[in-house]
């Protein structure tokens, strides 16, 4: 009986044809950290009916202050199965594909295997590089979001663009980390970086909309000032 | 002397003392010269955005140009 009604309130923000459209697809979000714990569950609220679920770290007292995700009584668990579990708790009707596993170069290409569109919520810029490669490889878009202290930033990659590269330099001069590491992130940031993620999936997967495609949208939450930056 | 609209974000923000907002520039000046001269160390920008777009170090700015500036972030 719970699902009689589920989306409702969807409705007619979205048609009842999208909606049919996003129960059949597939969605791989990458990181389960501030941004993953946020993009899954919204994706599993508005219902995108499987969604693949990879991180290969475990919740620790850190992630407390931003992690959605993350409790109390779950530290030291894995971040791929306590996801799994809370999707189950909040839409048992998604598919969910979890993985414990640390995304690289030898298990990207199994484990993206059978999805529409890939979520890039990773924290290191190397691994970000790594992630594009493979999934534009496959065809699929990619819908990235990263953030620092309270400013973030999102962008969407085709097959064909030049993505990261436009945003860090050559992949070869790029450092691992960004600015993250002297400012540190936090909730109100992380999600609010994450909904942006979401809006981008759903308008990908749709077909609808303005899509941030070679454009960078910066959020700065001190100044509130929202820019959309052309890359090309 | 020309008149711009600066924008330095996260970790840069420190070196624009008055924050963002109008600043004060030499006509003629690039944007490579700009970050010089306001100490900034040149590998900490990563994106310079003229107007809402992407331009590299060389840019010669114009009056009214809105300037922002970018670090690399990557956190998740």
């Amino acid at each position: 009986m719970v699902n009689q009604g589920r989306y409702d309130r969807n409705f007619s923000t979205l048609s009842h044809e999208e909606q049919a459209l996003l129960a059949r697809s597939h969605v791989a979000v990458i990181g389960l950290g501030g941004l993953g714990g946020g993009v899954c569950e919204m994706l599993a609220r508005i219902g995108v009916g499987t969604l693949t679920l990879v991180d290969g770290d475990v919740f620790d007292a850190t992630n407390l202050n931003r992690q959605f995700l993350s409790r109390e009584e779950n530290i030291g668990a894995s971040k791929a199965q306590e996801a799994k579990e809370r999707i189950f708790a909040v839409n048992s009707t998604i598919q969910v594909h979890a993985f414990q596993a640390y995304a690289d170069e030898t298990n990207l290409d199994d484990m993206i295997q059978g999805a529409d569109l890939v979520v890039d919520c990773l924290d290191t810029i190397d691994t970000r590089f790594l992630l594009q490669q493979i999934v534009q490889k496959a065809g699929l878009p990619l819908v990235s979001g990263a953030i620092a202290g309270v400013c973030g930033q999102v962008t969407v990659i085709f097959p064909q663009d030049l993505g990261y590269e436009l945003i860090y330099g050559k992949k070869k001069d790029a450092q691992s980390s960004g600015v993250e590491t002297l400012t540190g992130n936090v909730s109100y940031c992380a999600l609010f970086i994450a909904s942006l993620q979401v809006s981008e999936c759903i308008k990908v997967l749709l077909n609808r909309g303005d899509i941030l495609r070679n454009k960078l949208l910066i959020a700065d939450l001190w100044s509130n000032s929202f820019d959309v930056m052309e890359l090309i | 002397m020309i008149q711009i609209d600066l924008k330095l974000f996260v970790t840069l923000a420190k070196y624009l003392p008055r924050g963002s907002g109008a600043h004060e520039i030499k006509e003629g000046t690039t944007v490579e010269e700009l970050i010089k001269d306001l100490g900034i160390p040149p590998d900490m920008v990563k994106l310079i955005f003229i107007n809402g777009k992407k331009q590299d170090g060389n840019y010669r700015i114009q009056h009214k140009d809105r300037v922002g500036m970018f670090p690399p972030v990557g956190g998740g």
